[in-house]
Order: structure tokens, then C-alpha cells, then sequence
């Protein structure tokens, strides 16, 4: 059935009508996909496997390429175009490739391996990945990745990654996120460290092979565009503090999401948006940076120490209940003499037929909002709010297992959710078998990233861009185990099928450390660092990223409204402001300096912030991970505009001081009609 | 000392692994020596001409096939060589340790290991010595140290373990056998990869202990037994 | 709480080092180690004294950046990653010695940050399957039985934070190794290359400086991921069969 399908548009251009940004952008051109492939699209893509170019093997070896990041997305990556015999240069901050942030993935990965015979095909994972980003994806590139979603499972097998197994020796698979099918592949709950490993050790291999030289403790701080192509990058030895060059033929970027724009995430400590930012800045268009999505199931903060929020599977929604107490004046009260009437199981009352299987989003506005009410639980910590005012609130919803535990028996809960169980009692010190679990939402990924075409290149030519740091495939919302599946299906086959089509005018004209292009690139860095350096002010990058954080999570989190974006662009530009004038950070930058390495970072997320809520604000309807308090249906419900919104917002750049241009991309549906989603 | 580059060619007969085979297996040796020779101690139960006897018997096992003493000669010197390679080998690795840190800690707490585990090197030098001074007095030098003759086995034994310093000495090295063996039986078997689950090693750590006791007991039983009289000449 | 902190301070891998004393307040026990250290470095920042270095990244236990030696005990007195110890586990007025991991092969890049690249040789030495992108067969071409897939798993969870290393006392790389090669070992895709990669892992660790193992186990107590020592064992016993193949 699906080969009919792909060749005549389902729906209409957009004709945005509302213009809320109006003053904080410049319209822009729009923008096309040059290398979008037409025809039934279940063919589209080995159409274009077989249409992109070769290169010659013995060519390969004169091939440079810079991969950035060494996640699932660059780490396949690096493995696999080292394999080819391309010559490649890998590059993380962390001590190891193996410690890239993909390795912190709990669930699993999906496949539509249908090994269920429950009804699963890549038309049906392509279908489920388009509706749960809410039609704000491509569906070309959606197809493409439910394609070789199969591919990737057996070549993580034959690489040894243990995944779970049934008594009889083959594969196991769940139901993850609420879908019908059982089509996730998980190795406990570590999924991604498994699948990390995998990569890692393959690209480790080719080290050994000589053909991927590795750079640890390196950051990219810069890349260098000459001549209108991207042909390297300046990096920082994050142990001597050396700034180097380094030039190729071409620049992988897979440097990840970032989702510590709001200070606290579940992402690593480490995790940033600098590689991105500064390609943004060299021309690179960032799509719908708004997007972003909270996870409904993190172990709430617990004071203003806190450093980052650890994520609890979403597993548990399946068997545990949620509540909050019906009146306020019970909240500091021990659960377990709150009454059944005096409980408030409000996922259950709201959405009697998904309960407390909503959506992530759903879940997550729900537990805001009864914390807002002032029904929220656990200790009262005391918020500063983004204008510096302090007030106690008590954030978390308890997730209770009493009655799984009366209904399955303990030693059942156990089996199922012990690990669980046991890192929430390490990390809160309570038991959750005694006393219901808290929990509170947190932000854990973003669905937007620097916009690519079909062949994941960006705006510069010779620039790619992989995984969660491209925005191409998940639309406004990702489902649950699809974040490793793209960055595996880019790394291992997507990029090195794409990339060589750009190669084969390779390899380019050499260029060396003194064209114009790298002596400036080089020069901003080097001055950027002495910046940082000599502000000499009161505060630390920290305290900055902390307050950046409280704005952002306080007006362009969970739900972001007209009034409360504009007050935040004003004050990111005012934190902006005191940000370049009241820095201090101590020491050098010829040793280990990780104040020096967190400003940089920051910087990056200030800027990155204001354009987030830029696009948040234009984007005046509610789709996915972006709900916009004006467009909601009458109960309250997330409301799309596909009149005016079907489009991807692609952002471009022009100066400290100009207007950022917004560039629009139209989603053509061809092979699927747009529904509104209602979990009612 | 880090070597940022990586090995060529490298070979399992030059590994460490293959040093801890080497010292598991003279230590094996070294196990069935001690026990055999326990054996032969606790003869001296049955009284002076069984005990003597039997050290007779011991030269002329294997005779004709082997000249006299000719299974002896065999035995010590697959000993000698057990011994060359067994410390041997525990010096190479003692050294390599003390490479690999040279820098201390402060502070460091010992979370799981055995007194014994950790005392192994030092438990070695000490039977090492006590080897060298055990040969002296019975078989090279044939020290009589209260001044009796030498030339009976027997009561050479006795002679000396009537002197309380001696069987102190002989007691003090029994325990640094015992110690030796806890950890060195279950260390021989881990290191011939034969503890692959946590059942075989928690036998393999019995293993240890029985065999420290019943070597370690068996031999001090006749020192003992000299000094309070239940073997007297 | 209150807390007297004793810290290694080091410039950098050509300095020489020094403990140093601070003085603690209001640490409150839902603080993580790392969190602590946080108030610790901002504190510091204030006082125009440079932050003290220590590496983290996922802080969830996992990636395996973190790794300090608190107290004598590698990642400290819980059986969890330094991140994921709480101050829970300590008392108001105690005295924290914190010193990073102690091996000549780690060797100290600043304050509480080691080198551990040698781990990323170990593997590179032989720590995979090869297995090129694109030449793999159907997944369930080769059912593993459930036994050893589960074994497989339980070592393959190792994050490479060299815990075991920082409390051998030969300063030892083998339940690092031995949780690698078992991993692969156990796992019919990884029969073909198993006793060359045994002899090319042990010949990568003792090149670059390990001790040799002898069975002390103080490695696994310290292993956040429980990483038992039967690994060691089928280290030893890959390697006696490759002997024995005269590899
Ligand atoms: C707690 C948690 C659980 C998750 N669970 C799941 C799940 O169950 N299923 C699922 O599908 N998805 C899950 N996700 C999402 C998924 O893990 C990520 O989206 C995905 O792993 C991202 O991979 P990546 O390769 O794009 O980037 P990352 O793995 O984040 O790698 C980024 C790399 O870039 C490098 N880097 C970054 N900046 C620079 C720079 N400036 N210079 C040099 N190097 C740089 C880093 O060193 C690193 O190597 C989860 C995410 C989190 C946070
Ligand atoms: C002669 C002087 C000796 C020295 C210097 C010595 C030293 C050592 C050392 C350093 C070890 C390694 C420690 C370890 O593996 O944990 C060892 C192991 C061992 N020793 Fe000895 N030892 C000596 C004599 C003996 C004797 C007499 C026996 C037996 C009766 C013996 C049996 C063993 C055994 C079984 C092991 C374990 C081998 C292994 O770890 O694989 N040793 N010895
Ligand atoms: C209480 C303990 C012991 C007693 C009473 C004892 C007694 C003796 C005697 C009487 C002899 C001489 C036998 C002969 O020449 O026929 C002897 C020889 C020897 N003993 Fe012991 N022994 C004891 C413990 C040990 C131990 C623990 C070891 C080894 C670790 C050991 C190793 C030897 C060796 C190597 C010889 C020489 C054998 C030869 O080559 O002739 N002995 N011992
Ligand atoms: S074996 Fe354990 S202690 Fe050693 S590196 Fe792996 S996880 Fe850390
Ligand atoms: S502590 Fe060291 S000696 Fe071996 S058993 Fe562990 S590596
Ligand atoms: S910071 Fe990742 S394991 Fe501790």
C-alpha cells in the first residue's frame, strides 16, 4: 500500500496570519530542501543511495573528515567512514569517546524489526514517529529512518551489544511510550550505554586501524568557513589549553542536544550548545529551537544545590498511580494518613481512558500545574524566580506503588522496577516500597537542532550535522527510544551515504593555517578567551547559568505565553549585558580551567536562549513539546494551527545586533494526513 | 609511564597473566611437596624406627629403575626449579607493583581483602628464610643445635624441637605457611581460571583455609607434641 | 553540616602537589559529593581562590567520569559512583580526605583529574568485535543462550571509571579488562577473535604499567557495578587457552 503513497501533496502551504514576534525578527526568503527526494517514498531513499556518487577507495585516504562528538551519532559515524578508509578526526570534551552523553539513554531503541508479529512495519514506525511529532517533521527523513531502523539492531547484534534475550535465545522487545506495538530492543536499563559501546569500541578499532585519530579533552570552539565551505575547526586542549587548527575536507557536527539551556536537565553536566551555536553563527540556519521536551518522571529538586535532575524510566507510569492531596493544608502531611477521599488522582480524573499513560507533555503541564496550585508535595525549596524574588514551593506529585504492590505482591514490584527503586532511595534517602515516590517533570531533550537537508548538511556547504544536535527527525515532539534509533541510523547509515555525494568534488583545495579564514577564527577564539579572562567581575559562569536557567524554565518551559516570552527576551538581553561585565573567572588558560570552559558554554546558552524564545513566541499555536497558553482547545487541551504553523522555522543569524531573519520550510505531507491528536 | 602508543605483536608467554601461571603452578608443586612431606612428618607418631625408615624408604624409592636416592635427586630438583621460578616470578610482579604506584595514598582503607592477601610477599621472603635455615638444620648442614648427633633423623628431630626457641621458630614459619596458603591455594586456582562463578570461587576460598589448617596444624603437631613430650626420643 | 575537607591540589601533570584544608558550611545531606564540592567551588570563586578540578559529567552513575578516592575508599564508603554517594552517608563536623585515583599509568592532569586514556588503548588493543557497518546478519541469526546473554550483560555494564585500578594495591587494570573479555567472550559473535584479543588486551595493559593481578579483590569491593572477580578468572583461563594455541 505504501508505494502508492508519496506522490501527490495532502495539504496546503501555510499562510501564517499571526505575527506575535513582530519586532524581534526579520522575514526571510523561504527556504527549499535542494536535495528533497520526490517519488513513492518507500523508494525515495535507495533511490538515493544509488543516485549519490562514489568515491574511489583509493581517493578515500586524501578524504579529511572532522567529526565532532563522539555520541551515537558521531561515534557510528567515526567507525563506519573510518572503515571505508576516509581519514577522520574525532573529537569529544569528556576523557573518553565513551563517556559522550548518549551512554546516560535508559529505555531502549526501536525497530521495526516486527519480530512480534504483532503488526509493526516501517510504515507503521514511520506513521507513529510523524503523529507523535505532532506534523512537524519531514516526512522523507522520517521514512528514511524507520527504513533502517531493522539495519541498525543487527549490526549492533553482530557487534556484541547484549541486549535482552527470552529464554530462547532470541531478542526481546516491549511496548514503550504508549504505543501498541512491541517493537523497542533494550539491554536492561542501559540501553544506551550498550549501544555507546558498541560504537565506541568500533570506532576504537579503527584507531587501532589508523585510519580515526581520536582528540579527547578536545572543544571545538570554532569552525572555519573559507571560501564558502566548511573546512575545519578550532579546537582547545582542554588540558594545556592549546588552541589549535585543525582543516579538512569536510565538518561532522554531532555534538548533541541542548537541553542545559535551563540549567538543570537530565542531560550530562557537560552538555552544551557551543559547536552548534558558533556554526549558527557562521551561518548555519538553527530550526525550531523551541522545541523541547520535558519528561514527566524525574526525581524533583531537592534544594538550590542542586546540579542536574536524574530521570526515573518512564516505565513506571505503567503500574504506579499519581496523586496529589485535594486540599493544600494535607501536602506536608505523611501520604500515608491522607485519606483515599482526601487524594486527587488527577491524570486518572482528566484522561479517564489514558489515565496515567498520557503523553510525556500531558503529564508534564498536569504536575506543573497542580504544583502551582499549591497541591504540590515533598519539601518546600525555596525558587528564585528570573527577577530575583524568592518564594517556597513545594515541587513534586507523588507516584504512588502502594496499590501495585497489593495487587502484584512486593517481590513482583521488585523484579520489575528494583534498580529503579533502589536509585531513588540512594538519591532521596526515602523508601519507595514504604512511601510513595515524588516525582516532578524535567527537561530532557530538544527536538530542535541546526536545520539540514535530506542529506543532513546544513546552510554551509560542507557542514553536517547528526543526531540530537540536527532537528531533523522527531518534529515538535519525540517519542520515547527514537533518539538513539536517529542517532545510530545518521551515524552508521544515513551521513555515510549522504556525505559521499559531497565528496566526490573532493578532496578540495588544500587550505592552510594562514588562509584569512583560519587566522580569524583562530583570532576570535583566542580573544574570546582573554575576554573571559580579564572581566575580572563578581559572579561565576555558574551563577549566570543558573539565573539563565530560571527564566527560561519559568516562561519558555511547559507552557510559554506571549507576555511572559517578551519579559524574558528582556531579561536574557539585560543577563546578557551583565553576563560580559561582571564574569569572574580565576586562573589561566594554559592549564585545566573548567570555569574558563563553563563561561564559554554559557555565553553560547544566553544567545541560544533569547533566539528559543524568539521562535516560541512567533510560533503562536501549541504542537508537540511547545504549548503556547493562547492556543489551547477550550478544556485546556494543546491546540495546532497546521494553517498557519506547518512549516519548520529555520533561523538565521546576523550579528550581535541585528534581528535574527527567519526562514520558513513548508511541511508537504504526502504519504500521511494531519490529525489533531486528542487523548480525551 | 603511560605508552601512548599501542603494543605490536604481543605474545601470551610475556604477559603477567603468564607470570601468575608460572607461580601458581610451582606453588601447586610446592602444595603437593608440603602435604607429602606432612605425611611423612607425622611418622614420627609411630616412633623412631618407623619415622627413620621411612626416610630410608624415601632413597630408595624407585629402585633399581633409579639409583639410590635417585627419586630424591628427582624430586628437589623439580623443587629447585619450582623454587627459582616461583620467586622468580613473585619478584617480577612485586616489582611491576611498586612501578605501577609510586606515589601513596594518604589515606587508604582496605575494604575486602584477606590479612593473608596482602601479605603474601612478605610471607614469601619469610619461608624463603625459613627454607634456607630448615635445610641448613636438617638436610645440608645437619645442625644439631643442642649438640647430639646428626646422623639420625629421628632424633635430630627430636633433639632439636626440645629446645623451645627452635620449635618457636619452626611454629612462627608454620604460620606464615598457613598464612601463605589461605590466599595462595585460592589465588593458584583463580589464576588457572577455574573460579568463573561465585559458587567455585567461594569452594576455592574453603579449599584455601583447609588446606592452611590441615598443613599448617599437621606440621606443628610434632614440634608441638615434642615440646610437651607426647614424642620423646 | 559542618565539614574540614583535605584535598589534593596540583597544578598540573609537571607539578608537585599538595593536601590542602578547607572548612565547610551548610552542607545539607540531600547534597550529592559532587554538589558539595560545587558550594565548595563556589566558595572559593568568591574568595579569589581557583576552583578545585574534579571530572563529572552524567552524574547518574553511568558514564563513569567521576572518581574520587574519599577516605581511604574509592568513590567512598557506599557501593555507588562518587556522584551518586550522598552527604547522607557522612556526619556534621567529620574529615574528608579526597585524593585522586594513585597509579603511574592515571597520572595526575590537575587537582583530582587523572589521565585514564590508557583504558581507551586496552580496548583499542583488541576490545571489539569486528564487525564492519553494513556486513551484519539478521539479528536472530545467532540466538545466544539465555544464560550467557545475561552474563554478558552483567559485565558489560563496566563505565571504565578505573576504581579498580585506584584500590588495587598492584595498581591493576584486570577487572577492567577481565569484565571486557568476558563480555565478548561469552557472546557467540565474539569467538572468533577471543584469544587474540586476550593476548593483545593483557599486552596492551602491561605495556603500559599496570601491576599484575594476584587475586587481592579489593577491585570488585570498589566497583561501582559490582563487576565480580569471576572476570579475572576467565581473563586467566582465556589466556591459559591461548598459551596452550601458542599465540
Ligand atoms: C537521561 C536520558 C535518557 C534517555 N533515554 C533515551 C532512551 O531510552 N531512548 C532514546 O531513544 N533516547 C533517549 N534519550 C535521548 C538520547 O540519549 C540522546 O538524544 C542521544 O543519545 C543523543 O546522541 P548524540 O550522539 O546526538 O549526542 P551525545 O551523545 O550527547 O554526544 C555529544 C558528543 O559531542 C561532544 N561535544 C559536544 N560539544 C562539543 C564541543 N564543543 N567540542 C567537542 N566535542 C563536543 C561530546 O563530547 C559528545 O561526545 C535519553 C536522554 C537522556 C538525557
Ligand atoms: C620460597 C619462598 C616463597 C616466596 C618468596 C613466595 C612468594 C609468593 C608470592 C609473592 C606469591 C604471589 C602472591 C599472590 O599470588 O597473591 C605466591 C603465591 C603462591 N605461593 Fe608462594 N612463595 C614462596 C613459597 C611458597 C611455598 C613453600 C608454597 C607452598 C607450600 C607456596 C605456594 C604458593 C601458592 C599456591 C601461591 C599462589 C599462586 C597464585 O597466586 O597463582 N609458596 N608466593
Ligand atoms: C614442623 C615442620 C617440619 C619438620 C619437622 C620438618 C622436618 C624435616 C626433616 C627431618 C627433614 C630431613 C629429611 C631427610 O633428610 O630425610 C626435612 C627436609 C626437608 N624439608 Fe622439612 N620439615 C618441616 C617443615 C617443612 C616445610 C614447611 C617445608 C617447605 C616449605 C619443608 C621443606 C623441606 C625440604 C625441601 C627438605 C629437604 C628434602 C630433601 O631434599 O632431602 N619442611 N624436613
Ligand atoms: S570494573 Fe568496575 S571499578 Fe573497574 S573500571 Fe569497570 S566499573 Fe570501574
Ligand atoms: S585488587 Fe588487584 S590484585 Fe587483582 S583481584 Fe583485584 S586486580
Ligand atoms: S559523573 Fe557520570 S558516573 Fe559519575
Amino acid at each position: 500500500m505504501a508505494s502508492a503513497q508519496g506522490t501527490s501533496p495532502l495539504n496546503q502551504p501555510a499562510q501564517q496570519v499571526s505575527d506575535d514576534a513582530r519586532g524581534y525578527y526579520t522575514p526571510g526568503e523561504p527556504i527549499v530542501d535542494p536535495v528533497a527526494p520526490t517519488g513513492p517514498i518507500d523508494q525515495r531513499w535507495t533511490q538515493r543511495i544509488f543516485d549519490n556518487r562514489l568515491v574511489n577507495p583509493a581517493n578515500r585516504r586524501k578524504l579529511d573528515i572532522i567529526i565532532v562528538g563522539t555520541g551515537l551519532a558521531g561515534g557510528a559515524a567515526a567507525a563506519t567512514l573510518g572503515e571505508a578508509g576516509y581519514n577522520v578526526k574525532s573529537f569529544c570534551y569528556q576523557d573518553s569517546p565513551r563517556r559522550a552523553h548518549s551512554i546516560a539513554a535508559q529505555g531502549g531503541i526501536n525497530a521495526a524489526k516486527n519480530y512480534k508479529e504483532d503488526g509493526d512495519s516501517t510504515f507503521r514506525l514511520f506513521y507513529d514517529t510523524v503523529k507523535g511529532g505532532d506534523y512537524r517533521s519531514r516526512e522523507s527523513n522520517v521514512y528514511r529512518l524507520a527504513e533502517v531502523s531493522a539495519n541498525i539492531i543487527d549490526q549492533c547484534v553482530a557487534q556484541g551489544v547484549p541486549f535482552a534475550r527470552e529464554y530462547g535465545g532470541l531478542l526481546d522487545n516491549r511496548s514503550f511510550g504508549g504505543v501498541q506495538v512491541s517493537r523497542t530492543f533494550y539491554a536492561r536499563g542501559q540501553t544506551g550505554q550498550q549501544l555507546l559501546l558498541g560504537a565506541y569500541q568500533a570506532m576504537e578499532r579503527q584507531v587501532a586501524a589508523g585510519t580515526v585519530t581520536q582528540y579527547t579533552r578536545h572543544e571545538m570552539l570554532e569552525v572555519i568557513v573559507a571560501d564558502g565551505k566548511a573546512r575545519g575547526i578550532v579546537a582547545r586542549d582542554l588540558v594545556t589549553g592549546e588552541i589549535e587548527t585543525h582543516l579538512a575536507d569536510v565538518v561532522v557536527l554531532a555534538n548533541g542536544g541542548y537541553g542545559n539551556v535551563f540549567f538543570l536537565s537530565t542531560n550530562a553536566m557537560g552538555s552544551n550548545v557551543t559547536a552548534a551555536w558558533r556554526a549558527h553563527r557562521k551561518g548555519a540556519y538553527m530550526a525550531n529551537p523551541c522545541y523541547t521536551q520535558i519528561h514527566p518522571t524525574c526525581i524533583p529538586v531537592s534544594g538550590a544545590h542542586q546540579s542536574k535532575l536524574t530521570l526515573m524510566s518512564e516505565s513506571l507510569r505503567n503500574d504506579g498511580r499519581i496523586w496529589v492531596p485535594k486540599k493544600a493544608e494535607d501536602c506536608d502531611k505523611d501520604p500515608r494518613d491522607i485519606p483515599e477521599e482526601d487524594r486527587d488522582y488527577y491524570l486518572e480524573r482528566i484522561y479517564p481512558a489514558f489515565g496515567n499513560l498520557v503523553p510525556r507533555d500531558i503529564a508534564s503541564r498536569q504536575a506543573k500545574n497542580m504544583c502551582d496550585e499549591g497541591r504540590g508535595v515533598g519539601p518546600a525549596v525555596t525558587e528564585v524566580g528570573p527577577d530575583g524574588t524568592e518564594q517556597q514551593v513545594r515541587r513534586g506529585v507523588y507516584l504512588d506503588f502502594a496499590d501495585a504492590i497489593s495487587r502484584m505482591g512486593r517481590k513482583a514490584v521488585e523484579t520489575k522496577y528494583g534498580n529503579l527503586f533502589d536509585m531513588y532511595a540512594r538519591i532521596t534517602g526515602e523508601d519507595p516500597y514504604e512511601t510513595p515516590m515524588r516525582i516532578y517533570p524535567a527537561v530532557h531533550y530538544v527536538m530542535g537542532g541546526l536545520w539540514v537537508d535530506y542529506h543532513l548538511q546544513s546552510t554551509i556547504p560542507g557542514l553536517f550535522v547528526t543526531g540530537e544536535a540536527n532537528f531533523s527527525d522527531h518534529g515538535a515532539n519525540r517519542l520515547g527510544a527514537s533518539a538513539l534509533m536517529q542517532g545510530l541510523a545518521d551515524g552508521y547509515f544515513v551521513l555515510p551515504n549522504t556525505i559521499r555525494e559531497y565528496l566526490a568534488d573532493g578532496p578540495f583545495e588544500k587550505i592552510d593555517e594562514s588562509h584569512p579564514a583560519v587566522v580569524e577564527a583562530r583570532t576570535d577564539v583566542e580573544q574570546r578567551i582573554q575576554k573571559f579572562l580579564s572581566i575580572n567581575g563578581t559572579r561565576s559562569a555558574d551563577s549566570f547559568h543558573k539565573q539563565l536557567g530560571n527564566i527560561m524554565w519559568e516562561y519558555c518551559g511547559m507552557e510559554r505565553s506571549e507576555e511572559g516570552l517578551r519579559k524574558a527576551i528582556d531579561m536574557i538581553r539585560d543577563l546578557k549585558k551583565e553576563f560580559w561585565t561582571d564574569l569572574r573567572v580565576l586562573g589561566t588558560n594554559e592549564s585545566i580551567n573548567q570555569s574558563l570552559e563553563r563561561a564559554g558554554r554559557v555565553a553560547d546558552f544566553i544567545e541560544l536562549g533569547e533566539l528559543m524564545c524568539i521562535d516560541a513566541l512567533n510560533r503562536r499555536e501549541s504542537c508537540g513539546g511547545h504549548f503556547r497558553a493562547e492556543s489551547q482547545t477550550e478544556d485546556g487541551e494543546a491546540l495546532r494551527h497546521d494553517d498557519e504553523f506547518a512549516y519548520v522555522a529555520a533561523w538565521e543569524w546576523t550579528g550581535e545586533d541585528g534581528l535574527p531573519v527567519l526562514h520558513k520550510e513548508d511541511l508537504i505531507y504526502t504519504a500521511i494526513e494531519m490529525k489533531q491528536r486528542s487523548y480525551k | 609511564m603511560a605508552t601512548p602508543t599501542l603494543v605490536k605483536g604481543a605474545r601470551a608467554t610475556r604477559s603477567t597473566v603468564a607470570l601468575k601461571i608460572v607461580m601458581a603452578v610451582s606453588g601447586l608443586v610446592f602444595i603437593g611437596y608440603v602435604l607429602a612431606h606432612m605425611y611423612g612428618n607425622l611418622k614420627a607418631f609411630a616412633g623412631h624406627d618407623a619415622y627413620n625408615d621411612y626416610a630410608h624408604h624415601l632413597r630408595e624409592f624407585g629402585e633399581p629403575m633409579l639409583p639410590y636416592e635417585g627419586f630424591l635427586w628427582v624430586m628437589r630438583l623439580v623443587l629447585v626449579i619450582a623454587l627459582v621460578a616461583h620467586v622468580g616470578a613473585a619478584v617480577a610482579l612485586w616489582r611491576r607493583a611498586a612501578k605501577a604506584r609510586t606515589v601513596k595514598y594518604q589515606v587508604k582503607k582496605n575494604q575486602s581483602s584477606s590479612l593473608s592477601s596482602r601479605t603474601m610477599r612478605w610471607g614469601g621472603l619469610a619461608l624463603l628464610l625459613f627454607i634456607v635455615w630448615h635445610l641448613l638444620h636438617f638436610t645440608v648442614g645437619k645442625v644439631n643445635p643442642s649438640g647430639g648427633a646428626t646422623n639420625d633423623p629421628y632424633n635430630l628431630m627430636v633433639e632439636s624441637f626440645d629446645l623451645w626457641w627452635m620449635t618457636v621458630i619452626y611454629l612462627l614459619a608454620m604460620l606464615a605457611l598457613g598464612f601463605h596458603l589461605h590466599h595462595g591455594t585460592f589465588s593458584a586456582i583463580q589464576t588457572l581460571g577455574f573460579t568463573n562463578t561465585a559458587s567455585s570461587r567461594a569452594r576455592a576460598k574453603q579449599a584455601g583455609w583447609v588446606l592452611a589448617v590441615v598443613v599448617a596444624g599437621g606440621f606443628s603437631l610434632v614440634p608441638l607434641s615434642v615440646l610437651v613430650g607426647i614424642i620423646e626420643k | 553540616m559542618r565539614l574540614t575537607l583535605n584535598i589534593w591540589r596540583q597544578r598540573d601533570a609537571a607539578s608537585a602537589g599538595s593536601m590542602q584544608k578547607y572548612e565547610l558550611d551548610g552542607v545539607s545531606e540531600d547534597m550529592s559529593f559532587l554538589e558539595m564540592l560545587d558550594v565548595l567551588n563556589e566558595q572559593l570563586n568568591e574568595q579569589g581562590e581557583e576552583p578545585v578540578a574534579f571530572d563529572s559529567d552524567c552524574r547518574e552513575g553511568i558514564c563513569g567520569n567521576c572518581g574520587l578516592m574519599i577516605n581511604g575508599q574509592a568513590h567512598g564508603p557506599e557501593v555507588t559512583t562518587t556522584c551518586q554517594l550522598h552527604m547522607r552517608s557522612f556526619k556534621d563536623g567529620d574529615d574528608i580526605t579526597i585524593e585522586p585515583w594513585r597509579s603511574d599509568v592515571f597520572p595526575v592532569l590537575r587537582d583530582l583529574i587523572v589521565d585514564r586514556s590508557a583504558f581507551d588503548r586496552i580496548i583499542q588493543a583488541g576490545g571489539y568485535i569486528s564487525a564492519n557497518t553494513g556486513s551484519a546478519p539478521d539479528a536472530h541469526a545467532a540466538p545466544v543462550e539465555k544464560k550467557k546473554a545475561d552474563r554478558a550483560f552483567d559485565v558489560a555494564t563496566c563505565i571504565a571509571c578505573g576504581a579498580c585500578v585506584a584500590a588495587c594495591p598492584n595498581g591493576s587494570a584486570s577487572l577492567f579488562m577481565g569484565a571486557k573479555i568476558t563480555h565478548l567472550g561469552e557472546l557467540p559473535q565474539g569467538q572468533p577473535e577471543r584469544y587474540d584479543r586476550v593476548v593483545n588486551m593483557v599486552g596492551q595493559h602491561d605495556a603500559e604499567g599496570f601491576g599484575g593481578c594476584t587475586n587481592i579483590g579489593e577491585c570488585t569491593a570498589a566497583c561501582p557495578k559490582e563487576i565480580p572477580l569471576d572476570v579475572i578468572s576467565q581473563l586467566n583461563k582465556d589466556l591459559r587457552t591461548a598459551l596452550k594455541q601458542g599465540r
